[in-house]
């Protein structure tokens, strides 16, 4: 019988059966920690196999992504001890300067198809996007990982999402993601792979694929993949300097769900508090008056996503009560928005620009929010008291800049 | 030592002020972000649900041996370990759900801590067949949940081999170990 993307991932990385609901051995190709998390898996590390060394340093690394540079002494203390351990050790550190650690392994050509790659991201899963394995793990897993270049993991069953139609601006990948938490909820993708195909799938970008795939935690999934087409084949060739092969299920792989959405109709949606999956169309909850919006995140810091935002922004100002937060995810990012003009043009319209990075969405230093502060966010969770004690929602960049310009919840159409 | 596989304990039933059960309660309910840098076990405790509507004085309450009795998708979010570390540094034993966040269910697993899963496994909304404070005993290896206080018996999903091994080994370094022993 056939296999899916997880299957298939897997098998290869694995000496054992690959079944779904069985638990296998897996090889892992990189294996990373960052800020958070990174220390406690030196002391696990430490603790558990003193004077030890790591497995692998070239398949080793450190990413510091949440609190960077560090703005208090317990985090600047935990990446100091990272360091020293990754010195000592002879691996890698990606450090404060260099962004979100899931969007640096796609940059450095690390994420490539079948690839398997386990850190302390919860959303490494965003990794998907390009058809490679990536799994958030807490940091005994990833201390283990070091150790050995190991982890067990149970095979997921796989649930195949057709997705009909086409894109019409202002809609975008995230409206689609917001989508599918509106259909699935919080767990109706729990311990699943999920696959996307479908027409308007296809065409997709890899920002709009790394979009698409960073919510599937969300939505309880274990994982979400869009197979690369070759686009992004050429790209992933280029990053990793390699002759990257494409990944795809076979046609005769067993689903054990199958869902299917249009989005012709779709309209610009917004997950209102306190859930990613308490969905509804902007329109529904249009005229609430915001105090500040943040732009970036891991769902949303390509330089494509400021492209949007700064389209919304030309001829326009940031309402005056209004803190926009620009967050671009790495420092190419960063490098990017900077030569092409756009972040003076976000900065003359208003906006407070920060270093690369994951902003606010792990008690970082950009975008926490006070009480009663209301919060339009391009991130992806809204948790009570997850960005701070105020209320997120959570939508596109089309929409977050469109509702900086009015000071209140708005669709772009009606800007 | 090999850890048991009876547990005895307390329950506290995880629920809403009208006996539901409080579903998809994430990680940043369980052990908020603003804590994260704490590495120290004991230091996680006393953050234990402080995040969680109606729960946040949880950990004066909680004492050793306590059983913990969750609805669906417990511990959905972040990978944070804190957030199973802090029920160990209150001395719960077992945790009972209708079911996990996959990482938050590794993270139990890896740590050695029992838990146990079934949709269904407590009844259905406000008649829940478990209430705080009933005596419950788990079997780990029939994998059943017996109220003694009502005289009801649940059975739940099997531990996986694995799990069996990680607890039996006391956790997955040692498990690892005996691993690399045995090869």
């Amino acid at each position: 019988m056939g296999q899916t993307l997880i299957e298939k991932i897997l098998a290869r990385r694995s000496r054992d059966p690959i079944i779904p609901g069985s638990i296998s051995w897996i090889d892992l190709d990189v294996r990373s920690a960052r800020d958070f998390g990174g220390a406690n898996v030196v002391k696990n590390f430490t603790v558990n196999y003193p004077e030890q060394k790591i497995a692998d340093p070239a398949k080793t690394c450190f990413t510091f992504d949440c609190n960077v540079p560090a703005n208090n002494i317990p985090y600047a203390n935990n990446q100091q001890t990272c360091r020293v351990f990754a010195e000592k050790q002879g691996f890698r550190v990606f450090d404060v300067d260099r962004g979100i650690g899931s969007h640096v392994n796609i940059e450095e050509g690390q994420a490539v198809p079948g690839a398997t790659i386990v850190g302390t991201d919860s959303h490494l899963n965003i990794l998907g996007a390009v058809g490679a394995f990536g799994q958030g793990m807490g940091d005994q897993d990833i201390a283990f990982a070091f150790k050995t270049g190991r982890t067990w993991f149970e095979v997921p069953y796989s649930m195949k999402v057709v997705v009909k139609g086409h894109f019409s601006y202002p809609v975008t990948a995230k409206d689609l993601t917001l989508k599918m938490l509106q259909v699935l909820g919080s767990n109706g993708a729990l311990g699943l792979s999920m696959e996307y195909e479908g027409p308007a799938i296809d065409g997709l970008e890899l920002h709009e694929r790394i979009t698409l795939a960073s919510m599937a935690t969300e939505m309880g999934a274990i994982i979400s993949f869009i197979t690369p087409d070759k686009r992004i084949l050429d790209y992933l060739n280029k990053r990793s300097g390699r002759s990257i092969e494409g990944l795809s299920a076979d046609s005769d792989a067993r689903y054990i769900k199958q869902v299917e959405v249009d989005i012709t109709d779709l309209e610009p949606l917004v997950a209102c508090p306190y859930s990613p999956e308490n969905v509804k169309k902007v329109r529904e909850v249009a005229g609430r008056k915001i105090d500040s919006v943040f732009m970036g995140s891991c769902t949303n810091g390509r330089f494509e996503d400021f492209v949007l935002v700064d389209k919304i922004l030309t001829g326009r100002k940031i309402a005056r009560h209004v803190m926009a937060k620009v967050v671009p995810a790495t420092r190419e990012v960063y490098k990017k928005l900077l030569e092409s003009g756009i972040l003076a043009r976000l900065f003359e319209a208003g906006c407070i620009l920060s270093s690369p990075g994951c902003g606010g969405c792990a008690s970082g230093q950009i975008g926490m929010t006070g009480k009663g502060e209301v919060q339009i966010s391009t991130s992806n969770r809204n948790f009570k008291g997850k960005q701070g004690d105020g209320d997120t929602y959570l939508a596109s960049p089309v929409v977050a800049a469109a509702c900086a310009v009015a000071g209140k919840i708005i669709d772009p159409r009606d800007l | 030592m090999t850890p048991n596989t009876v547990i005895k304990g307390r329950a506290w039933v995880i629920t809403e002020a009208d006996g539901t059960f409080i579903d998809n309660i994430d990680t940043d309910m369980i052990f908020h972000n603003a804590h994260l840098a704490i590495t120290d076990i004991a230091k996680m405790g006393q953050h234990a649900f402080g995040n969680l509507s109606g729960w946040e004085d949880f950990p004066k309450k909680a004492k050793q041996g306590d059983i913990l009795v969750l609805g669906k998708n417990f511990g959905a979010g972040s990978s944070r370990q804190q957030a199973v570390d802090c029920f160990i540094a209150l001395g719960v034993t077992c945790l009972l759900a209708e079911s996990f966040g996959a990482i938050y269910k590794r993270n139990a697993i890896n740590t050695g801590l029992p838990i146990l899963c079934r949709e269904g496994f407590a009844g259905k909304g406000k008649e829940l067949s478990i209430r705080n404070g009933d005596e419950l005993e788990v079997d780990l290896v029939k994998s059943t949940v017996k109220n003694i206080t009502r005289g009801t018996t649940s059975s739940m999903e099997p531990f996986s081999k694995v799990q069996m091994d990680i607890y039996q080994a006391g956790g997955l370094y040692a498990y690892g170990k005996a691993l690399e022993a045995s090869a």
